[in-house]
């Protein structure tokens, strides 16, 4: 089919420059091998804009699918409708003050970006951070892990076609809001890290319901395998849908769950541990079929293996400091600010100027958000904003496996393979 | 200042330096992650030195930086990771502030096509030979480069077309 009428055909009023470049990308997609057929005497092609506003796209995510029949021929995938431009912000702004931020980008998992960021700064200002404050956050990431992946269960098994299953997994993941609350304060964006440690310490109260959670949720669990697992349904809605060979994946950059459900076995929880992951014990589960039911087990596994990580971190949890005692590198405690001068002048200090790398310094640091490498690469000026910073977003690149996995399948399966990939769209468009 | 490699990351720096001796430019070490800086003129050759030779098949990422007020104004560096030793390095280019141009490595890594996009969109930095250069955040309409120290935070009025909050209306 020739598209080019189809410009005339759409007629778009908005970005007319914008929608005419995705359509003539659309159409050179592939035309290397193609450009067999001239005629279409059947009708059967046809282009559909999915999105941006789609309930199955997980936020404002856009494909613009070339249809064969049933069957798409290629997909463009247009993102930046959330783009609001965090990386130009983070210029303006000191090293704390930028963590309100992060827990927008990724906002099924907060608690992972709060730390990716602490310990990229951490590590470029050399920071110590306590003992005790690395397992409170390994506590906070996992809780985050099973969140995030309770909400791509929810909505990826109700893309498939069961609608009560969301209300399911959001109890669940009510829970989980309900011990950030106690941990942090807040139950979604929570900002608890801080530069040099966490913001307070666990009460006895969030002790107590995080071991109520993770004594409660493996049953949960194990409800929803007996659901799904043999589920006819189910499984013939993902079986051999969506495959990514490894090779493939390595090569196109797939990250976290997604690269694991390739078979090619990367955490970088184990390639490179950060806080205290070197010191308890899980499993990274992989699997081979690089279809969506092999994500669908990598993630349902590693929930379980969450469980197992905040299992021993509370029986590890050592006593001590949650926040380094040095007042150039990181906020006094309150009650210093509250009842000292000098702690006050030093909140104030923090405030305002923050803390400042050395000039010319370096850093890349990533951490395995639940979406897959989460890293972040800050180049410093000496002042305490920091010259560049760049986030590696595994959503990003994922959604570019995303454009090359969709070609080929079949138009109903796109919601279901989208619902495998598991992007969050405030996180890729930055 | 003295360099503490890994044994990979050594291996890898007298690749390069032998092979590519005269378009090896630095190598330099900071809060313990290691910098190479090469000439852009060899960037693909060496890229595809680095896949081939030294297993270096997975790119994690690319991103431009503006060195404002500074010679060759714009660097672009390739987050490189090699799955066999799992060592990681970043490989940096640097290219002019007039027409910025560097060879795309989507041939090498298919990985990098969105990410150089982005530098695209961001800074302005073309790849030459990229399959599909658009912008990727931005619409095409818009003709600034955000990421670029010159851009204003609070954006330039009247740049973007708004839509129109009034639909029924002409």
């Amino acid at each position: 089919m020739k598209l080019e009428n189809i410009q005339d055909k759409v007629n778009s009023t908005f970005f007319k420059e914008h929608q005419k470049k995705l359509y003539q990308s659309l159409e050179d997609k592939h035309t290397t091998i193609e450009e067999l057929d001239d005629g279409d005497p059947l009708t059967s092609k046809m282009v559909l804009n999915m999105g941006p506003q789609h309930p199955a796209t997980h936020g404002v995510l856009r494909l613009v699918l070339q249809l064969d029949g049933e069957t798409i021929e290629k997909t463009k995938v247009d993102i930046g409708y959330l783009h609001r431009g965090v990386e130009k912000i983070a210029e303006n702004k000191t090293y704390q003050e930028f963590m309100p931020y992060t827990d927008r980008m990724d906002y099924l998992s907060p608690y992972s970006n709060n730390v990716a960021l602490c310990t990229a700064v951490e590590k470029i200002a050399s920071v110590e951070v306590p003992e005790r404050a690395h397992y409170i956050r390994m506590i906070g990431c996992e809780l985050a892990r099973i969140s995030s992946h309770l909400l791509w269960l929810g909505t990826m098994v109700m893309d498939a076609g069961a609608i009560s299953f969301f209300i399911w997994t959001f109890k669940e993941r009510e829970k989980i809001y309900d011990v950030m609350d106690q941990i942090a304060g807040h139950r979604f964006t929570v900002s608890h890290a801080r530069i040099g440690g966490v913001a307070n310490d666990l009460t006895d109260e969030a002790t107590g319901s995080i071991r109520e959670f993770i004594e409660k949720f493996p049953k949960e669990l194990k409800d929803y395998h007996k659901l799904l697992d043999r589920n006819r349904i189910f499984i013939e809605r993902n079986e051999a849908v969506g495959v990514l060979k490894t090779e493939d994946a390595i090569g196109i950059g797939a990250t976290g769950p997604v690269l694991r459900a390739s078979g090619y076995k990367m955490d970088v929880r184990k390639l490179n541990p950060y806080a205290r992951y070197d010191q308890v014990e899980f499993d990274i589960p992989t699997r081979m079929e690089g279809d969506n039911l092999a994500r669908y087990f990598v993630r349902m596994e590693e929930m379980s293996e969450s469980i197992r990580i905040i299992k021993q971190c509370l029986d590890k949890l050592p006593k001590g400091p949650i926040r380094t005692d040095n007042a150039k590198q990181a906020y006094p405690s309150k009650d210093e600010v509250y009842y000292s001068m000098e702690g006050m002048i030093h909140d104030f200090m923090m405030t305002d100027t923050g803390i400042c790398p050395p000039e010319g310094a370096e850093v890349y640091h990533a951490v395995e958000s639940p979406k897959g490498e989460l890293g972040y690469y800050i180049q410093s000026d000496g002042t305490g904003h920091p010259w560049r910073l760049k986030i590696n977003a595994p959503s990003f690149t994922n959604l570019q496996v995303l454009e090359n996995m969709l070609d080929g399948e079949m138009v109903a399966d796109t919601v279901v393979i989208i619902g495998g990939v598991d992007p969050v769209l405030g996180e890729a468009d930055k | 200042m003295s360099l503490e490699l890994s044994e990979p990351l050594q291996k890898t720096v007298d690749s390069l330096s032998e092979n590519f001796s005269d378009k090896f430019i630095e190598v330099y070490q900071s809060s313990g992650d290691t910098f190479i800086r090469v000439e852009s003129d060899a960037l693909l050759e060496i890229c595809k030195h680095l896949k081939e030779e030294l297993h270096y098949v997975y790119l994690s990422d690319i991103f431009g930086i503006d060195r404002y007020t500074s010679e060759e104004r714009f660097e672009v560096v390739y987050n490189l990771l090699s799955l066999r030793t799992t060592a990681r390095f970043f490989l940096k280019v640097r290219c002019e502030e007039e027409n910025p141009e560097l060879e795309s490595v989507t041939k090498i890594w298919p990985a990098a096509s969105w990410n150089e996009r982005e530098v695209y969109d961001m800074f302005g930095v073309k790849f030459r030979n990229h399959p599909d250069m658009r912008r990727i955040f931005l619409p095409e309409d818009f003709q600034y480069y955000p990421l670029r120290k010159e851009f204003p935070l609070l954006g330039i009025p009247g740049s973007i077309e708004l839509p129109n909050t009034t639909p029924d209306r002409e």
